[in-house]
């Protein structure tokens, strides 16, 4: 039950912060993904804010060993490695991103207020989160046999 | 009125980091939206599906009664249904591939100094700065 309160009030932060920093207007979206056209800056405030309170957040942990609700804490330093799927799917994200203009975050913000549009969208991103594991585990071993040539 | 821009961005930002802060130091993990909703998707969330749902909730719940306070909030979303089939397979298989979007890898794995995060945010910029080149100035169709 805690942690159910807990994690919709981070939801709903998380929420009102994409709202207030405009992260759910696609246009706002696309002005800062077009470095060549007229170039909006407004989302390097957004992400240099957000990093800021989450890198004390992450100092923090690295002196606690489990979070205040008990459970164990993720590593404070990240052990893993980029690979084939980061490349492969981060490339693969932007591109949709910058074709719509919505990330995962803003699209289920803005699902009760972004018209037919942003529902079909979440619609389109949960169909694709639907069919991705089987594609992330054929490239996982496409890239480990390479490897090994 | 653009700097005016910049600090609700800022402003903005602030919270979302507190929102992500706030679900590491309480819950214990990380907050991603892709991870959480893609969870539910594909059936891996198992034991952690209440917390994910309640976070949703407020991630939904929250900005539909501020919108509605407002008069309503534009997301100017693209009446283009190809476009936006498109994109949101894109999206939607693309961070699962990588593991995370703009929140956790962004958000969460830069703060941290993650490699991981710092590659995908790299490349996720490359593909949709890309994006902007081709389907902008080149075709104009977005």
């Amino acid at each position: 039950m805690k942690r159910s309160f807990f994690a919709f009030l981070s939801g709903a932060m998380f929420g009102v912060g994409l709202l207030i920093s405009g992260m759910v207007d696609t246009t706002k979206v696309q002005g800062w993904l077009d470095v060549f056209g007229n170039w909006d800056p407004t989302l390097a405030f957004v992400l240099g804010g957000a990093i800021l309170p989450m890198a004390i957040a992450w100092r923090v942990a690295a002196r606690r060993r489990v979070a205040v609700l008990g459970d164990p804490l993720p590593m404070a330093s990240s052990p893993a490695h980029p690979d084939a799927n980061i490349v492969i799917g981060s490339v693969l994200f932007g591109m949709g991103w910058g074709l719509a203009g919505l990330c995962p975050g803003p699209a289920m913000a803005s699902a009760t207020f972004g018209g037919w549009g942003g529902l079909l969208f979440l619609v389109a991103m949960a169909a694709g989160m639907y069919v991705a594991p089987p594609i992330r585990r054929k490239i996982e071993i496409r890239s480990t046999q390479l490897k090994e040539i | 009125m653009i700097q005016e821009a910049w600090i609700w961005g800022l402003v903005g930002g602030l919270l979302i980091g507190s929102a992500a802060a706030l679900f590491l130091l309480v819950n214990g993990r990380i907050m991603g939206a892709s991870g959480i909703l893609g969870g539910l998707v594909d059936g891996s969330a198992k034991g952690t599906s209440a917390e994910k749902i309640a976070f949703i909730a407020g991630l939904v719940i929250v900005p539909a009664v501020i919108a509605l306070a407002m008069g309503g909030v534009k997301t100017n979303i693209t009446s283009n249904p190809i476009v936006i089939i498109a994109a949101g397979l894109l999206v939607g298989v693309g961070t699962r591939l990588a593991n995370g979007c703009t929140s956790g890898h962004g958000v969460c794995g830069i703060s941290r100094l993650s490699l991981r995060g710092i590659v995908a945010t790299v490349f996720y910029l490359l593909g949709g700065g890309l994006m902007m080149v081709f389907f902008r100035h080149v075709l104009g169709v977005i």
